[in-house]
């Protein structure tokens, strides 16, 4: 009580509680507000790519009728038209294909350097993480053109290996920076009562570290994965024959022929892959910016 | 028989031993766990890096992709290109003008998601989507809501009056039933788009920063019977001024080097109002074939991106003393 009137002589603007309770109803409204606006903004488009999927043309053509609701019934002759007269299957499985081989060689080079680097070498260890980190700031964006070089001196032009030899360049240091804080953060006593109990220090590894470090190693898998989906630059700069294009790739260039826009096919090919890819990504998100904002973040 | 089997075993044993001694060692552990990495990186990162530096001092092309003899010509021209220059230009304002208000709404929303309330993790689910999304497939969606005469928002723009339908109605920003949104209007809507792709990353991570400040001192700025607002920007702001940090980093590196929103949107615009550094380098060096000054161009954002790196690791490495 007596800390309370102390508190009183130094603060003497203490709303009352009725006051009180009307900015906390003020703020709730502001809440609902805001949130709403925000989930307007960001779904808005995806919600515009679901409708348009089952329009006819001859209501998305007409600028007077309501773009978000049906004038005419829903049809499906869009989604007829993407996967019977476009290689969209084709470009899905493509994608797909990359996305396993991508993780599969991420894992094989990720996950030992990511232990080297949490337990074995010291400040070394600790200068080669940064240096890790550093390599995945670097964007294909100022790689691509001596890489576009390289591939074409390999023979891999048009070709899907051309990206699978590619994307690891952008999902090893991140995945090894992300598996090198989870894997520090598995105490090293576990692994020396491995040792004690005869494992030697690699079966030590094999046997305890590894199952522990599991829901590390399932992240990096999903990120490994959408990360080669999201990617955009060295798809569009190494493949041009579309039967060895990848979605992002395939959408943007060939629903689109000359002047003819097949908006409908368009907007439908996005929505298929936005949503499941978004799903996965979702459940994954935090670990995913613990991961990049390099520990920064203690949420 | 007897005699000559102990020998054998001995020899046996001791590569064994020599070999669990290997697998015990823990630099030959780390070096050998490391390497295949290292190769790797080194091989396809290290030499394209300084490739590419090597292309903007030379005058290769891809009909001659030899590096002959290295001077300042490419930069010379690249430098007084009036194209090169806009794009730059652009580059940055996008960057600065998006990231900036990326900033500030992220914190709004991250404000509002931080209490719970019925239904938050579709709301999050909703709000996430433009990050989830490969990028090119969010474009894409855009490039449509931004058509010249189907857009969506033209139609709610014509309903409320801010645009004129067909001659019977004037419209308050003009008569015409358009705004033409990639026409004049090109980089606002360019940046409207990097803003909306962006805005789920930084709020995620403003989220984060957020839940991370102790409950007893937000306990005692209400004992105190301090304001929201104050106690907003003199408690909250200072405790999450690092992490506010490390959002703005990242979304400035993803946008500075993006050129998928303005290949999708605009492929810079035909007066280059949208031009930006990654597009103009890649429509000069892989559409244009001139290796050299494509990569003379992207290799203006190296600077900036070293710098950014170095300011986050700085960030990082205090956050850890603490």
């Amino acid at each position: 009580m007596a800390e309370k009137t102390s508190v009183k002589v130094y603060r003497p603007h203490i709303p009352s509680p009725a006051r009180r309770r009307v900015n906390r109803l003020g703020r709730g409204g502001l809440q609902a507000v805001i949130i709403a606006f925000f989930t307007i903004f960001a779904a808005f488009p995806f919600y515009w790519m679901l409708i348009a999927t089952f329009k006819t043309n001859q209501d998305l053509y007409r600028p007077i009728n309501n773009p978000f609701i049906f004038n005419q019934s829903p049809t499906l002759d869009n989604l007829k038209l993407l996967f019977n007269e476009t290689n969209y299957a084709v470009w899905i499985g493509n994608s797909i294909f990359i996305g396993i081989a991508v993780v599969l060689i991420t894992l094989l080079l990720a996950v030992p350097a990511a232990y080297a680097l949490a337990r074995l070498s010291g400040r070394l260890g600790e200068q080669l993480g940064i240096l890790m980190f550093m390599v995945y700031l670097i964007p294909p964006t100022l790689l691509f053109i001596p890489m576009s070089r390289v591939i074409t001196l390999l023979g891999l032009r048009d070709s899907i290996w051309s990206l699978i030899l590619v994307y690891p360049t952008f999902t090893v240091p991140f995945c090894t920076w992300l598996l090198m804080g989870f894997m520090k953060s598995i105490p090293a006593d576990i692994e020396e009562q491995a040792t004690v109990d005869g494992y030697t220090r690699f079966g030590g590894v094999v046997r305890v570290i590894m199952p522990l470090a599991l829901p590390g190693l399932l992240t990096v898998v999903v990120f490994s994965f959408t990360l080669t989906m999201h990617e955009f630059i060295y798809a569009l700069a190494f493949v041009s024959v579309s039967a060895q294009k990848v979605i992002s790739i395939g959408v943007t260039s060939e629903l689109i022929r000359g002047d003819v826009y097949f908006w409908q096919s368009i907007m439908s090919a996005g929505i298929i892959v936005a949503i499941p890819v978004a799903l996965i990504y979702n459940i994954f998100l935090n670990r995913f910016v613990a991961g990049f904002t390099l520990g920064a973040v203690k949420g | 028989m007897t005699t000559t089997t102990p020998p054998l075993t001995r020899d046996l044993q001791r590569r064994q031993s020599r070999m669990l001694k290997l697998l015990d060692s823990e630099r030959f552990l780390a070096s050998a766990m490391l390497l295949p990495a290292v190769i790797y990186i080194v091989l396809l990162v290290g030499i394209p890096l300084i490739t590419a530096i090597l292309f903007s001092f030379s005058d290769a092309t891809m009909a001659s992709p030899e590096i002959d003899g290295l001077s300042f010509n490419t930069f010379g021209a690249v430098l007084n290109d009036p194209v090169f220059r806009r794009s730059l230009g652009n580059s940055i304002g996008f960057t600065i003008i998006s990231q900036a208000s990326m900033v500030v709404l992220g914190n709004i929303l991250a404000l509002a998601l931080m209490k719970n309330f019925p239904g938050k993790w579709f709301v999050r689910l909703l709000i996430l989507l433009p990050w989830a999304t490969p990028i090119a497939i969010g474009s894409i969606g855009w490039l449509w809501m931004y058509d010249s005469v189907y857009s969506p928002i033209d139609w709610i723009f014509r309903q409320i009056g801010l645009l004129g339908m067909q001659g019977d109605r004037v419209g308050l920003i003009s008569p015409a039933p358009n705004m033409y949104w990639l026409g004049q209007y090109g980089p606002f809507s360019v940046i409207l788009v990097q803003i909306w792709r962006m805005l789920p990353m930084s709020t995620v991570i403003l989220m984060a920063g957020l839940s991370s400040i102790p409950q007893d001192v937000k306990d005692a700025a209400e004992v105190d019977g301090v304001g929201f607002w104050r106690t907003y920007f003199q408690v909250t702001i200072p405790l999450i001024r690092p992490i506010i940090l490390v959002a703005f980093l990242f979304g400035v590196i993803f946008t500075f080097t993006d050129m998928t929103i303005i290949h999708v949107l605009t492929r810079g615009s035909s007066d280059n109002s949208t031009q930006v550094l990654a597009s103009y380098a890649y429509y000069k060096g892989i559409d244009g074939g001139n290796l050299s000054q494509g990569a003379a161009t992207a290799i203006f954002m190296l600077p900036v991106l070293l710098g950014l790196a170095m300011i986050l690791l700085r960030i990082a490495r205090r956050s850890e003393v603490r």
